[in-house]
């Protein structure tokens, strides 16, 4: 290893500037990036699951207000992001999402009931990992970043060209974990994705008390990480950089980190109140770079999007939104003797006595009844 | 039968796991070509390839977060921690995800996944490497805790780790490194969950592990001299830990001493105090005592025998089991005594 022979750390740099292929309003942008545009297909699939994303996302939002979610962490504003960084990954790769990914999980083809459970609170993972290969939602900040990198790593041993890619947001890039992360991918040379959502703020704090850094893509090359970053807002882009960043992993040359500036366009969660650390204004800025309406101007523009289209996308976003609304009003069924079943491999005798002492609880509320 | 060390026969059961299982995979700071700082690793890189026992950058979170990662991708990581204190920058890993993996993904995704930690004092080391963890892993549902006392139980209870379906924290006494005794290879003694009687007594139960395990065993001669005939039981697994055999022994005996190292308020030694009065409290004839170390942060080499539990001290505690509490009665005799 000593011997292996290191890239020049420009080689590693990000665009000084996010990359772009659409201006905010959905023109083609002046200048033409590096990467290949991806084509009409792929992101026609992209507009579809960005349109659905958002009813999802606005549908469970109604559902903590009716009691329904305990807590619920929007994704509105970052659909690019996260229906981009699941059309980058290929079958069987990995997804590793935090709480705030509900969105890709959804377009990743899980159950949305099976998504919504953690923040239900019926169970602490919905789905089976290993059915859709994605790590359960991780609420602790970075700490499945080095899973991601372990696992990709675990890949590569294997050699089934299998890549992971994680998503942190802006906040986690502070977390020591996320650095770890970074450095061991790179030692290793772990076929990892890091796509960084920067949403401007962790719950309230801004970017600015966050880092001081350039941009946060810049955070790779300390690392030997190949490094860029995008506009968070027009899904061209980020589907043109993911789509190279996993590719770049997939041929063993590395983990690559993407930074995605983006917007949190609701509160941290429903229990937030963001109208104590931030301005309207600043927003209603953001709201004219919104990610589905760039995408949509510029297919339409282009001739790869119909009236008809959009019209037959929105109603599936709305039948969508329908079952999650008909699934999610059904009371869960929570089985308390479950909460001994996995601890561990065989209970233990421990265990075993306190499952008699609340077997024995729940009978005796049964004969109550 | 040959006569080998603790650290030998720990060396040796990792050889043999790396040798019957390909998805055992050893890694942790200074374990390739140096082989550890406690050797425990010596020869494994040289023998079974950089791709199976490595050296990592020097980040422990980063060290168990990686074998969670890889563990999910179907290896058996073994990690090393280099020092007990060293494990901390580890502890968000361990208890957020090490532990409830299983748990939050109800069954669906385990960890069979070793973390081995050299641990305790009694080594002369600096600040920093002589701390008695085990009370924050044992705490922690979804770990197993277990710390072997004997070369046999090194080698066996490692082997039993590795093939374990569940994360576990095997706590090496690095006091008890160089011990030695003469052992066939490879030796199985008892399972996870089964605590040993090391030495048989009618008068008293004295409850140990790792370290402080052949602490009790040397009082419990010096004892003898005394007339004191008194059981000793090496837990060998926290967690798991065996209700049955320390409850026999004490309904048996009628008195209980726990002996540990670590500092004794809120720890394990606590907990093994609470369960024997909860299981065998018509059987005592006097307070469960303990002997542990004191509620001080781990004191410089040249103070640390003031700290740890001797045989001084337990022979203390045992004249005290003799006694009522109440001053007026002198002694209270064993039940059944004539």
């Amino acid at each position: 290893m000593s011997d292996r022979r290191r890239e020049g750390p420009r080689a590693l740099l990000p665009s000084e500037r996010p990359v772009r292929f659409l201006t905010d309003g959905g023109a083609p942008a002046r200048s033409r990036p590096a990467y290949p545009e991806p084509g009409p297909e792929l992101l026609r699939r992209a507009y579809r699951h960005m349109v659905v994303g958002r009813r999802f996302d606005a549908q469970a939002t109604a559902l903590t207000k009716q009691g329904r979610l305990a807590v619920y962490p929007s994704s509105k504003g970052q659909e690019a992001c996260q229906v981009g960084a699941v059309l980058a990954l290929q079958e069987g790769d990995w997804l590793f999402p935090t709480y705030r990914d509900s969105v890709a999980l959804v377009t990743k083809g899980i159950d949305p009931v099976e998504v919504l459970s953690l923040l239900r609170g019926d169970a602490h993972c919905g789905y089976d990992p290993y059915r859709h290969q994605v790590a359960p939602q991780c609420t602790p900040l970075a700490t499945q970043t080095i899973h991601a990198a372990g696992l990709a790593y675990a890949e590569r041993r294997k050699g089934t060209g299998r890549i992971a890619l994680v998503c942190v947001g802006d906040g986690a890039t502070s977390e020591g974990d996320f650095h770890e992360a970074l450095n061991f991918a790179a030692v290793f040379k772990a076929p990892v994705v890091f796509l960084v959502q920067n949403n401007q703020y962790a719950i309230s704090v801004p970017l600015e008390r966050q880092t001081a850094a350039p941009a946060l893509a810049y955070k790779g090359v300390g690392y030997g990480v190949h490094s860029e970053q995008v506009d968070g807002n027009d899904a061209v882009a980020v589907l043109a950089v993911l789509s190279a960043a996993a590719e770049h992993a997939r041929s063993g040359k590395g983990p690559f980190l993407v930074e995605a500036h983006t917007y949190r366009m609701e509160p941290h969660t429903n229990a937030d109140d963001a109208t104590r650390y931030r301005e309207e204004k600043e927003t209603e800025r953001w709201r004219r770079r919104d990610p589905i309406a760039r995408l949509e101007a510029y297919l339409r523009r282009r001739g790869h999007l119909t009236d008809e289209d959009v019209a037959a996308v929105n109603a599936e976003a709305e039948e969508f939104a329908a079952r999650v609304r008909a699934e999610l009003n059904e009371d869960p069924r929570v089985a308390p003797l479950e909460l001994f079943d996995h601890v561990y491999g065989t209970l233990t005798p421990q265990l075993a006595e306190q499952r008699e002492v609340l077997e024995a609880e729940l009978q005796a509320e049964e004969a109550l009844r | 039968m040959t006569t080998i060390s603790m650290a030998q026969a720990l060396n040796a059961a990792l050889r043999d796991a790396l040798e019957d299982d390909e998805r055992v995979l050893v890694f942790g700071e200074d374990v390739g070509p140096l082989g550890g700082v406690f050797r425990i690793t010596d020869g494994l890189t040289a023998k079974f390839g950089e791709d199976r026992c490595f050296d990592t950058p020097l980040a422990e979170s980063g060290i168990v977060g990686f074998a969670v990662g890889m563990a999910m991708g179907g290896f058996r990581p073994v990690v090393e921690m280099q020092f007990d204190a060293f494990a901390y920058p580890a502890f968000e890993q361990i208890a957020s995800h090490v532990a409830k993996m299983r748990n939050r993904t109800r069954g669906r995704v385990t960890l069979p996944m070793v973390i081995r930690i050299p641990y305790g004092g009694g080594i002369g080391g600096v600040e920093h490497h002589s701390d008695s963890s085990e009370a924050y892993y044992a705490h922690t549902p979804g770990l197993k805790v277990v710390t072997p006392a004997t070369v046999d139980d090194a080698y066996s209870l490692l082997r039993e780790a590795i093939a374990d379906p569940d994360p576990v924290i095997f706590l090496e006494p690095k006091k008890l490194y160089w011990t030695k005794a003469p052992v066939t290879l490879p030796v199985r003694t008892e399972p996870f969950g089964r605590a040993v009687v090391r030495r048989p007594g009618g008068d008293a139960t004295m409850i140990a592990y790792g370290p402080a395990v052949p602490v009790a065993l040397e009082a419990a001669e010096a004892a003898a001299e005394e007339g004191w005939d008194l059981e000793v039981i090496d837990l060998r697994t926290i967690v798991p830990f065996d209700d049955a055999t320390v409850t026999a022994s004490v309904r048996r005996t009628g008195r209980c001493v726990v002996v540990a190292e670590a500092a004794g308020f809120a720890g394990v030694g606590a907990e093994i105090a609470a369960r024997v009065q909860e299981r065998c409290f018509h059987s005592l004839l006097a307070p469960v005592l303990r002997v542990t170390g004191l509620d001080v942060p781990y004191p410089p080499p040249m103070l640390e025998h003031r700290h740890l539990p001797d045989v001084d001290r337990i022979l203390d505690a045992l004249d005290r089991l003799q006694r009522d509490d109440r001053p007026d009665v002198r002694y209270l005799p064993k039940a059944g005594a004539a």
